[in-house]
């Protein structure tokens, strides 16, 4: 069972052993509205907490999603290259960004976990 | 004051609404110093049309006129006929007028020109996909070594040494301040650079132009090939647009960028400005690419419709990030262009092509007789450089004395190079007259 | 095309003077020309091509002329334009297009010469330019001008790379950061970008104007120079110029102005006396030179004395031998520093020709009324509208009044819907969501070529509208309906991109 942590930019990281799962959060891709377009980073690369690692469009906006922690990218999920609407539809779940190796856990400890994210959200209403 | 509406009835209801004693009272935040209490002192009032006219054709008539003499510069700009048809509908107000189409509700008309400008463009130059615009040649070589910069993430580019040295200075203007590096060749007024040999693995791309700068034309073919060998793109310039209604395109050869002045079709020379640039890539590039793109879409009824997309690339949206900082390009240079090559359609754009190619040809066999005279080119398209075994700057100098506008001396373009003092470039296209190259022949004859 | 769900529908999907209109590559009747081309003449080789062969086809269309008429002044009813309507588009300057000016373009005398003629046959053409320059210099009281850029984004860089370059020339330690205000036109730190320095946004007061505090606090001496819109895009003024130009110079750094919103100042306010060392002038703005549905525009920068050295090249000079052009860095002592070149040849042209034009029909006396005007009708629409709409800043504004969406909170209705609202009133919407800092923005500028008959039109249709937003939401978002296309699917657009004309 994986645990899902949360940044103060919208990103969520699901940590299963030493992977990662990264995506943007449903506030996140609700205030971006119709996504069109993702950048992912390429297979290999290294990613530091708080480095821009991949960038989302939607028709008026552009945003960089920044890495929740150290890693190396080790998969992106290409179907959002065809299908960036799934970011939309499922935005922590089909709509995944890419996966890493985590290379400093302990700092998912500086990280949100779900409800500390929701009290979050809520502050910025 | 004739732009003027406001009527001083009506200034003084609008300051009563706004509550301000007098217009001053409306600068108020401008520091005293910086205010001007009156017209500035020592320039002209206003005037009417019929004044403004008599001065400013003053000045224009001081001017020697390419129409009204035998002429044969070419040198990135040329003088070709523009149909009535595409000066009329230019000036059309709802053309003329009209802003960028920031509401596509209300401007489909300019967005369904500039996706037919984009077709073209792209069809032109043998490539996937084409911008709506660059201010002119030149600006849009500079933007596509930046772009080629950012798609390899190498920072070296290197200029054929026959590049327009305006392209070549405009991107290297750009280089010294954005901090990439140029390899510019020196010029090869008789064709002999060896390209190829210079690419390696730190080069960002090659820019080439085809005809070139002394009217060589070349195959791409093998660049094209040691280009992809090495991770570079190659980027193909075009300054005659009309070249490529009977050349093999640069996208044919291999080209991964084609830029190029469209001033060729519907715009006047102008003394230089203002003409079009052009922009060409291949589709994977395309979120690299600078300036405006027209998409195709429905509206909320389903109806076909056009509007500016892929917009976060551009400044407005992505700030420093943005792929460039252009934002005004050349609209309606872009609806001439595009009115006279739908004007010519593939029929009449490919016999404008021979037609420009046979003038040449047969300027090259008038020129050829003459003792003292050498042509350098083996192949060209509408333009060739001769060598006139003297200072061709003088030899044009008295040639318009005469009345003859005979072509661009080398050293104009190349003051900087040695060698090509002597060399002359010259133009012919469906303007020149038979009469207008024995002229030149005759007076070339009489001085050499 | 599905016509059948419009209501209303036509057979021929035409309605009334509105016509469908397809692309020129449906319209093909192959072998069709618009054009009548004599023969080639007789020569000895059939071609000289060299290596390169022959291409086959192109692949365009073939369209007779009156079909060609007919298709681009179809398209052309499909456009808003200044000569059809009221057109308050915040920070474009859409004010009349003198016909004047396109004919003085036409002249064969400037329209027909080539850039590279000899110069003793291009005088009139070089006295032209020298004379526009001439002008720009008095109005602004700056030392020189740049003539070349080719619009206003090509004239930042062009004021950048001479702010460049002149801390090249100075030596001492790389300046590489550059301050803008938070509301600065995008232009601003993309060009910044692009000539390789890093911009850093400082927010805005309440007031709407730049924070002299926070710039002091960031000026330093690695810094470049502070980029300033002024009057800013909220349409205000800024105040605290001449502390703020004082302060960077101190630092040893350049103060850069956006020269966008000029009109609001041009004969009434001398920019030199602010401390401005580099401001470009968009003559396809402030000169009346038309738009062209996104240019060709000109971009011409004035400098003070201490990046005057630096302009690029060409330049002209006028002495007893008369107008020469200086192409060439060494061809005069002058030119020694010059920074490079802009783009080819010698600048925009037909964009002179036709700002000249302009200028001497206004005159000293009509520029300085015709500023008045600008900011005069857009401190009228500011108090009529204010009641109505939020103004978040205090005025008087310059020639451009900025109101936010407050007043439309709760009603379901956007700054968006009242754009499109107004297209079905026969509008041209203003400039919406910018400037960034405010939200929900619609900045409206008048200029100065409105009748006030025009403008009492625009504020009773923007108070109908406020009032019916309170009602009837959903009539906004069904808006446009009146116009050649209803909202367009921008989403799609940007996700299966079809950026040309393909064969199917």
């Amino acid at each position: 069972m994986s645990e899902i942590r949360f940044t103060k930019d919208h990103e969520w990281i699901a940590v299963d052993g030493d992977t990662g799962v990264v995506g943007i959060t449903d506030y996140a891709q609700h205030a971006l509205g119709d996504i069109v377009f993702i950048e992912l980073p390429e297979i290999g690369r290294q990613v530091s907490k708080g480095g821009e690692a991949a960038v989302v469009e939607s028709v008026k906006a552009a945003s960089e999603v920044y890495a929740p922690v150290d890693g190396d990218v080790i998969a992106v999920n290409n179907e959002l290259a065809e299908e960036p609407a799934r970011v939309n539809a499922d935005a922590e779940g089909a709509g995944w960004f890419f996966k890493i190796k985590i290379v400093t856990p302990a700092q998912l400890a500086e990280l949100m976990d779900k409800a500390a994210y929701q009290t979050y959200l809520e502050g910025l209403a | 004051m004739r732009y003027l509406p406001l009527t001083e009835a009506d200034r003084r209801e609008m300051l009563a609404v706004i509550g301000a004693a007098s217009v001053a009272e409306l600068y108020r935040d401008v520091p005293e110093m910086a205010r001007l209490p009156g017209p500035i002192a020592g320039l002209p009032n206003h005037m009417g049309e019929l004044e403004v006219e008599r001065l400013l054709s003053s000045m224009a008539a001081k001017n020697v006129t390419a129409g009204s003499v035998p002429f044969f510069l070419g040198g990135g700009a040329y003088r070709h006929h523009i149909p009535a048809t595409v000066d009329s509908l230019i000036q059309r107000g709802e053309f003329l007028t009209s802003y960028t189409p920031y509401q596509p509700e209300i401007a489909q008309g300019t967005l369904q020109f500039l996706f037919e400008f984009q077709s073209q463009v792209a069809l032109l130059t043998g490539m996937e996909v084409a911008n709506a615009s660059m201010y002119d040649g030149a600006t849009a070589c500079a933007e596509a070594v930046m772009m080629a910069n950012r798609t390899t993430k190498r920072s070296r580019a290197l200029l054929a040494g026959n590049l327009h040295p305006h392209y070549r200075d405009t991107t290297a203007t750009l280089a010294r301040f954005n901090g990439f590096e140029i390899v510019a060749g020196a010029p090869a007024p008789s064709d002999r650079e060896n390209l190829i040999d210079k690419i390696d693995t730190t080069i960002s791309c090659v820019v080439v132009q085809s005809p070139d700068v002394f009217g060589h034309v070349h195959n791409l073919t093998a660049l094209a090939a040691a280009c992809q060998a090495k991770g570079a793109l190659l980027i193909a310039v075009v300054t005659e647009a009309v070249s490529l209604g009977l050349l093999t395109p640069p996208g044919a050869m291999g080209a991964d960028i084609v830029v190029g002045e469209g001033q060729s079709l519907g715009i006047p020379l102008g003394y230089g400005g203002p003409h079009l640039g052009l922009f060409a890539a291949k589709e994977k590039y395309i979120r690299q690419m600078p300036g405006r793109l027209i998409g195709q879409t429905v509206d909320a009824d389903g109806r076909r419709g056009w509007v500016l997309t892929l917009s976060t690339r551009e400044q407005h949206i992505r700030r420093e990030k943005a792929t460039s900082n252009i934002c005004t390009n050349s609209g309606l240079c872009a609806l001439a262009f595009s009115m006279h090559l739908t004007l010519l359609g593939e029929t009449g754009f490919t016999d404008l092509a021979r037609l420009n190619h046979a003038k040449a040809v047969q300027l090259a066999e008038k020129l050829g007789d003459l003792k003292g005279l050498r042509i350098l080119n083996d192949g060209f398209f509408n333009e060739f450089t001769i060598d006139v075994g003297r200072r061709a700057n003088k030899v044009v100098n008295k040639l318009a004395k005469r009345g003859i506008l005979a072509g661009v001396p080398a050293a104009r373009l190349f003051p900087d190079s040695d060698g090509l003092t002597d060399l002359l470039v010259v133009a012919a296209t469906e303007c020149t007259t038979e009469a207008d190259m024995d002229a030149l022949a005759r007076g070339l004859g009489e001085l050499l | 095309m599905t016509t059948a769900t419009i209501s209303g529908a036509t057979i021929s999907g035409h309605r009334g003077l509105q016509m469908d209109e397809p692309l020129i590559f449906e319209l093909d009747s192959p072998g069709s020309s618009g054009v009548d081309l004599p023969a080639p003449p007789k020569t000895k080789a059939k071609t000289r091509l060299g290596a390169v062969p022959v291409r086959e086809s192109v692949g365009l269309p073939g369209l007779s002329e009156p079909e060609v008429v007919r298709h681009y002044t179809r398209l052309s009813q499909k456009n808003y334009a200044i000569d059809a309507g009221f057109y308050p588009l915040g920070s474009c300057t859409m004010k009349h297009n003198p016909r004047l000016n396109e004919k003085m373009a036409r002249l064969p005398g400037f329209a027909d010469v080539h850039p590279l003629q000899p110069m003793t046959t291009i005088q009139g053409a070089l006295e032209l330019i020298d004379t526009l320059a001439g002008w720009l210099k008095a109005l602004t009281g700056m030392k020189a001008v740049a003539m070349s850029p080719a619009a206003g984004a090509h004239g930042e860089m062009c004021g950048m790379m001479a702010i460049a370059a002149a801390h090249d020339h100075r030596g001492g330690p790389a300046r590489k950061r550059v301050l803008v205000p938070e509301s600065a036109h995008g232009t601003n730190p993309a060009t910044a970008a692009a000539l390789g320095m890093v911009v850093e946004a400082i927010p805005a007061t309440a007031d709407g104007r730049i924070d002299l505090a926070a710039f002091k606090a960031k000026l330093g001496f690695d810094v470049a120079a502070v980029m300033l819109t002024n009057p800013n895009t909220c349409g205000l003024f800024e105040r605290d110029v001449r502390e703020l130009a004082d302060a960077v110079h101190q630092a040893g750094a350049f103060l850069y102005c956006d020269g966008a919103n000029f009109n609001a100042i041009i004969g009434r306010v001398r920019v030199a006396d602010l401390g401005v060392d580099a401001m470009h002038i968009n003559l396809h703005k402030t000169f009346s030179t038309p738009h062209g549905g996104g240019g060709p525009g000109s971009g011409p920068v004035v400098f003070s004395q201490a990046l005057a050295p630096f302009v690029p090249l060409p330049t002209i000079i006028h002495d007893d031998d008369g107008y020469r052009l200086v192409e060439c860095q060494d061809e005069d002592e002058g030119t020694a520093l010059a920074f490079g070149r802009m783009k080819a040849f010698h600048g925009q042209m037909g964009v002179f020709v036709r700002a000249l034009a302009y200028t001497l029909s206004h005159g000293a006396d009509g520029l300085h009324q015709a500023s008045a005007d600008a900011v005069l009708s857009a401190n009228y629409v500011l108090a009529k509208l204010k009641g109505t709409l939020n103004a978040p800043f205090e005025g008087p504004c310059m020639h451009e009044a900025l109101f936010d969406d407050k007043s439309l909170k709760d009603t379901g209705v956007t700054t968006l819907d009242i754009a499109k609202a107004l297209i079905d009133e026969g509008f041209h919407p203003m400039t919406v969501y910018f400037p960034l800092v405010v939200h929900g923005a619609m900045l409206i500028e008048p200029t100065e070529s409105e009748s006030k008959r025009s403008i009492d039109q625009f504020i009773a249709t923007m108070i109908g509208l406020a009032e019916r937003a309170k009602e009837d939401a959903a009539s906004f978002h069904a808006a446009p309906t009146l116009a050649p296309r209803r909202r367009l699917d921008e989403t799609t657009a940007a996700r299966k991109p079809i950026l040309r004309w393909k064969t199917r």
